[in-house]
């Protein structure tokens, strides 16, 4: 099925995956239930010398029409509890981790830089944009400096709130290059639906030149964030 | 009080009408004063739908519009779809269903003549006007209103220098919190008066489920707003006292807000749609002249929407980022509540299944509350599901099912308990073919306005921005935002036909009588409208469930609450017994 955009990260399939096996299940409940709604609707309009059927329920029918939904639901809950903690259960092991702090109304991206240190004066620094290698995992601490942002990629259906006060770490293993959107998805402020970034996903040898090219540097770093 | 209390007491018109004590007139009041909140809700959403469908054209009539209602300013835009949904939630949906309906129907439906505190009822309308005006007075002051979203998270919402708005979030923090109150005291009264002054022979298992639910939301209010009240009063403080709750620089917690705010607002679309649903249940019996199929599932069920609705508040954060073990918990518990809610849907199919249903504007509504509310249900599956959660949050897949519960759910309960009960409240009819017309056309672009925003959030279309053009990403989906607009536009100005016709009716409608629609519950043995004390001289005495339409052996298709057995004995406890001592 393809009612949902182009997923590249390692997760976005497991992730569609349980949206249509949701739709799936909700889909036949939807058909089943407004059929029978609109059916009887028809079915058992008030006709001359017709009286209605004096019942008061059937208790065989409740406990089928319970445990059935109970049934399907909690099946639900643990496929999704089993994608859930494959995506926030653990980080991957990488070297690759890249800083985003979030304000009003800019996304700043830090990289380690050569010395493969944070906080120190070859970190490079971008705004609003963002590159990584095409198959690699990569960690991103999520900041912000002053209200609570979200950083999304629908591409790689990653979603944090950014949150004050808080560092929270996600990880995403892109699987195409392309260049992908960033969109902030918590309201932030007047700015908040201006907060857009661009992603590039690139040949690893693509990136590599590009990190020595951010390296090389045409503005030195600018001072960590406090 | 009997018939001698109202002779020597004969209040003028402003006891009467204005300071009432009154359950009826109170109720009345809340009615009115929430119906004009919401054509300015209304209208709100239609600057947003204008803005959304057409970001490069200027709204039309701009000049005419109050300079701060621009929703291309972006700020602006912001302060406007922040009001759109607090006067919704606030000053419309909570105070129709439980301060309007809850006040009308609760003693006249238990046989009581008025409420257990007729003058913490007259206050409790008093302090949700005052906090209504207090809100709708954010206008006009400097800055203008809140814009942080009816959700008001910090810090945005707790430092005006991030808004520049500084007074308006404050009187909208102080006038929802007096709005709060009124929902205390009036739970307060309701709990009392079901609990403690029921006629005699109406059990628990006898009453209306229009009661049951609005004795179970008043426990929900009773238990669930004091939080809100606790999370508004800290947020108060940080704006104004320089405390730092939700600061971390002053070693405050920004989730702390998320969690109280959340305890409470889940309970409250609870609140919110339990009242519509016992409306739905009642009218549909009604009009189905079937018993309700599994009354004591039904019962049940509503007890357990209320119970687990309190352990589920933290799917409104899954993506916070609070520890995910929360989140799987809360995923577990909110799946459960899936449970009861399919329950009874199952009970509502099963109660038209048999039936010789008659189409009035009331049925048609309660039908189409059914139709939307299983399409609202099931799509809160996806948002369940934490890991679909994280692409579907904040975007548009989630308006789309608020908007199926809260419009399609609890305001399609209320058009359907206006069409009802307007007989007993004002004495008069409605004309049913412009209200049939109204229930056709809103149900059509209803559909048309909002079950394409489930696809917009799939294509990952935020909430809450102004100008989806500025993605190139969402680009493709404009043209839906446009589709979405132009159906909102009809959606709205099809409303036009009911205002007209409820002004209209008070004064020239069709006189009504005792009981129109030949129902069974009691206020229907209640003049149109019931006097001052809702019955004569003597208070109903109930002999069975108000549930007994078409039973056999009987020529009429109804057997009132109130009326003695004639013939053969009812089943269960409904055999006539005496009225307890």
């Amino acid at each position: 099925m393809h009612l949902l955009p182009e997923g590249v990260s390692t997760y976005s399939g497991r992730i569609d995956q349980m949206f249509y096996i949701i739709l799936a299940i909700t889909g036949v409940a939807f058909v089943l239930t407004e059929a029978a709604l609109f059916y009887f609707a028809w079915r058992y309009r008030h006709r001359e010398g017709v009286r209605a059927r004096y019942t008061h329920g059937n208790s065989r029918l409740e406990v089928i029409w319970t445990i059935v939904p109970a049934v399907l639901l909690v099946f639900l809950g643990l496929a999704s509890r089993t994608v859930w903690s494959e995506i926030k259960g653990h980080i991957p092991p990488t070297d690759q981790e890249i800083v985003v702090l979030a304000s009003q109304f800019d996304w700043e991206v830090r990289y380690k830089g050569a010395d493969g240190q944070f906080e120190t004066a070859d970190d490079i620094v971008v705004h609003n944009e963002m590159h990584l290698p095409v198959n690699a995992p990569v960690k991103i601490r999520l900041r912000s400096k002053d209200v609570l942002h979200s950083f999304f990629v629908p591409a790689f259906r990653l979603k944090q709130d950014a949150v004050p006060g808080l560092t929270i770490d996600v990880w995403v293993q892109p699987t195409k290059t392309g260049e992908y959107e960033i969109a902030c998805a918590e309201l932030c402020g007047f700015g908040h639906g201006t907060m857009r970034g661009l992603l590039t996903v690139m040949e690893p040898e693509d990136y590599q030149k590009w990190l020595k090219e951010q390296e090389a540097g045409v503005a030195p770093a600018e001072a960590p964030a406090a | 009080m009997s018939a001698q209390h109202d002779a020597h007491h004969s209040p003028s018109f402003v006891g009467k009408y204005i300071f009432s004590q009154d359950h009826k007139i109170i109720g009345i009041q809340f009615l009115f004063v929430s119906l004009a909140f919401m054509i300015l809700g209304g209208f709100l959403a239609m600057l947003v739908r204008w803005q959304l469908g057409f970001p490069d054209r200027e709204i039309p009539l701009a000049n005419v519009l109050p300079t701060a209602w621009n929703p291309a300013d972006p700020a602006q835009y912001n302060q406007i779809f922040t009001m759109h949904a607090s006067i919704m939630i606030f000053l419309v949906i909570i105070p129709i269903l439980t301060g309007a309906f809850g006040n009308f129907l609760v003693p006249l439906m238990i046989g009581a003549r008025d409420m257990a505190f007729p003058k913490l009822n007259m206050l409790s309308f008093w302090v949700g006007l005052v906090g209504g005006s207090v809100i709708a007075s954010s206008f006009f002051v400097e800055g203008g209103t809140a814009a942080t979203g009816w959700t008001a998270y910090p810090p945005l919402s707790a430092d005006p220098q991030y808004t520049g708005v500084a007074l308006g979030q404050t009187l909208w923090i102080v006038g929802v919190l007096l709005v709060g109150t009124a929902s205390i005291m009036g739970a307060v009264n309701y709990i009392t008066t079901i609990v403690n002054m029921r006629a005699p022979g109406m059990y628990f298992f006898r009453m209306p489920l229009s009661v049951w639910a609005l004795f179970i939301t008043a426990i929900l209010q009773l238990m669930a707003t004091p939080v809100l009240a606790s999370a508004l009063g800290m947020l108060l403080f940080d704006r104004t006292l320089g405390t730092h709750f939700f600061n971390p620089a002053g070693g405050g917690q920004v989730l702390l807000w998320q969690h109280l705010f959340w305890f409470y607002s889940h309970p409250a679309v609870y609140i919110m749609i339990l009242p519509a649903m016992g409306f739905v249940s009642d009218i549909l019996s009604t009009f189905s002249r079937k018993p309700i199929f599994g009354y004591k599932a039904m019962v049940f069920s509503i007890m357990g929407i209320a119970g687990l609705g309190f352990i589920v508040w933290g799917h409104h954060m899954f993506q916070s980022g609070m520890n995910p073990s929360l989140g799987t918990a809360f995923m577990i518990s909110t799946m459960v509540i899936a449970v009861p809610s399919a329950i009874k849907t199952f009970n509502w199919l099963g109660t038209l299944w048999g039936g010789a249903i008659r189409f009035t504007p009331a049925m048609l509504h309660a039908m189409a509350f059914v139709s939307t509310f299983i399409i609202g249900g099931l799509s809160g599956i996806f948002m369940a599901s934490t890991p679909v959660d994280m692409f579907i949050h904040d975007t548009y897949f989630i308006v789309a099912h608020l908007h199926y519960v809260l419009f399609g759910g609890s305001l399609f309960g209320v058009f359907a308990a206006i069409n009802f009960w307007y007989p007993k409240m004002f004495g008069r009819m409605l004309n049913p073919t412009i209200n049939t017309i109204h229930a056709v056309l809103t149900f059509i672009f209803f559909n048309l306005t909002f079950f394409p925003m489930h696809i917009l959030g799939m294509g990952g279309h935020m909430r809450r921005i102004y100008d989806p053009t500025l993605y190139e990403f969402l680009k493709p989906l404009q043209p839906m935002n446009e589709f979405i607009s132009i159906n909102a536009f009809i959606l709205g100005g099809v409303q036009i036909l009911f205002a007209a016709n409820f002004i209209f009716s008070l004064f020239w409608g069709k006189k009504a009588e005792r009981n129109p629609w030949h129902a069974n519950s009691l206020e229907w043995s209640a003049a149109s409208p019931p006097p001052h004390g809702n019955w004569g001289e003597k208070v109903p005495t109930v002999y069975r469930g108000p549930f007994e339409y078409s039973p056999p052996g009987m020529t009429e298709d109804y057997l009132p609450q109130d009326r003695p057995a004639v013939g053969a004995p009812t089943p269960g406890r409904t055999v006539m017994t005496p009225a307890r001592p």
